[in-house]
């Protein structure tokens, strides 16, 4: 090491940034998630409907399933566009455990999961949680209340149960003991379904929150959101 | 309409706005993806058709000879099992017993076809297996017949070879990895049940195989060759995966 360098000062505008609540990685890591989930999902409602695991009269809509058109898949192939929806389904699997994976190690390891997702305690859920049905919680961007920690949790946690329930229906010979910890090859399945019911709930509370205060979704593109946008403001009972 | 009288309005309307909006993005991004799609289109083809290779590297190394299918109670196999082709059970072929001959090609020392008397004598082992279907339905049965490492090893095939292909009297088409046919559970079955495999069923043999999804278990079967090239399958050739490993 030589002499110090000296930087000379930038000239800043005299309004300070906001600081950054998502770094680029997690934003990166968001956003493959969200497509790998619009993907598995879709794609797993046609494969769903090929032949329900459910025994109840109840199948998706095709056109709101992922995997071609399906009078074109009749014509050229002689069935109702499954294969592209499998091979949907265990191209985007990958994009979606490896994303994944990189979350949990970075989230453990840099802090994140134990900063921002805890601590969790069952007075304060139930404090929020009630305060949300009134319509009372404030959301302060970059801060999680107690409900937000537990929705985080929860849905990492039905994720888990997915995955492994898919794999355990993918591979019921090379991975018996996880088909058979799932109940076995046609329980299985049901619960992957009712894993993906559970992710689908969250999404749809996710998108509707996050539509409700817009900074959220700045925020996660460009990693901080500008201050005047914010529109959330504490509220008092 | 200013900010200022956008915000004086009730806040339940404002909700309202915001779930109509949510609504109309996730059905148009899910239309986008399902109704005007991508997935014909040549390039996602190729793309899916990539990983889908990549996929039949991915089960050949999950794959363990030693690794065996569970197996069942008899009492728990189903005898009316489903009937399950490309066409309905009224055309199945009905091949005969006398005439059936077994042809034999490919890296094979010994080409001389198989009645079905000599392939009768071959010793026999029964499994009481799931049979998983790519669709999604799964059933108990029970088979009965000769390992076809057995058969390779008999009729000196080259074990070494990468792909055990099969071609059917109903047009159907195939191959499996060398490591599945050599799998102790990959029978040729000669039987239902303790009876005859009927032909709804795929009289004179199916190759049953309970490390592999349904399609991957052919009926009718009147070739046997040992190759090294791919070879692709009926289905496969329709975009489902070639491995298809359970």
């Amino acid at each position: 090491m030589t002499a110090a360098v000296v930087r000379p000062a930038t000239p800043r505008a005299a309004v300070p940034r906001p600081a950054v609540l998502h770094p680029l990685s997690r934003r990166i890591m968001h956003w493959l998630n969200a497509l790998a989930i619009l993907i598995m999902i879709g794609s797993g409602w046609r494969i769903y409907d090929s032949y329900p695991a459910l025994s109840i009269d109840f199948g998706f809509p095709p056109a709101y399933t992922l995997g071609g058109d399906l009078s074109r898949s009749e014509a050229l192939n002689n069935e109702d566009g499954l294969a592209n929806a499998l091979a949907w389904h265990f191209g985007a699997m990958w994009l979606l455990v490896i994303n994944l994976a990189v979350y949990l190690i970075v989230g453990f390891v840099s802090g994140h999961f134990r900063r921002d997702f805890l601590p969790l305690r069952l007075s304060g859920l139930i404090h929020d949680f009630v305060a949300a049905l009134r319509f009372r919680l404030a959301h302060t961007l970059g801060e999680y209340n107690a409900v937000q920690k537990f929705f985080y949790w929860g849905v990492l946690f039905a994720l888990l149960v997915t995955i492994l329930s898919g794999l355990s229906i993918w591979k019921p010979v090379q991975f018996h003991e996880l088909t058979w910890l799932f109940g076995g090859y046609e329980f299985a399945r049901v619960v992957h379904f009712f894993g993906m019911c559970a992710i689908a709930a969250f999404i749809v509370v996710h998108v509707a929150l996050a539509l409700l205060v817009p900074s959220t979704i700045v925020a996660m593109v460009l990693g901080r959101a500008p201050r005047g946008h914010h529109h959330s403001k504490k509220k008092q009972p | 309409m200013t900010r200022a009288t956008l915000e004086r309005k009730p806040l339940v309307r404002g909700i309202e706005r915001r779930l109509f909006l949510r609504q109309t993005l996730s059905l148009g991004a899910l239309v986008m993806l399902g109704g005007c799609d991508i997935s014909d289109q040549d390039s996602v083809q190729a793309v899916l058709r990539a990983m889908s290779r990549w996929n039949d590297r991915a089960q050949a190394l999950l794959f363990r000879e030693s690794r065996l299918a569970p197996t069942f109670a008899e009492s728990e196999a189903v005898r009316d099992f489903r009937y399950n082709a490309y066409f309905p059970v009224e055309a199945v072929p009905k091949l005969s017993a006398d005439d059936y001959r077994l042809e034999l090609s490919g890296l094979i020392s010994d080409k001389r076809p198989w009645t079905l008397e000599r392939l009768h004598a071959l010793p026999q082992e029964s499994q009481v297996t799931r049979h998983v279907c790519v669709e999604g339905w799964s059933m108990i049965g029970k088979w009965r017949g000769t390992p076809l490492g057995t058969f390779l090893q008999r009729v000196g095939a080259d074990l070494t070879a990468k792909y055990v292909g099969y071609r059917c009297a109903d047009g159907y088409y195939g191959s499996i990895d060398m490591p599945t046919a050599l799998h102790p559970q990959t029978i040729m079955a000669f039987g239902f049940f303790d009876e005859t495999i009927p032909a709804k069923y795929g009289f004179p043999f199916k190759i049953r195989i309970p490390t592999k999804l349904g399609f991957k278990n052919p009926k009718w079967v009147t070739t046997l060759y040992v190759t090294n090239r791919p070879t692709g399958g009926f289905w496969e050739d329709r975009g489902y995966n070639w491995f298809s490993g359970l």
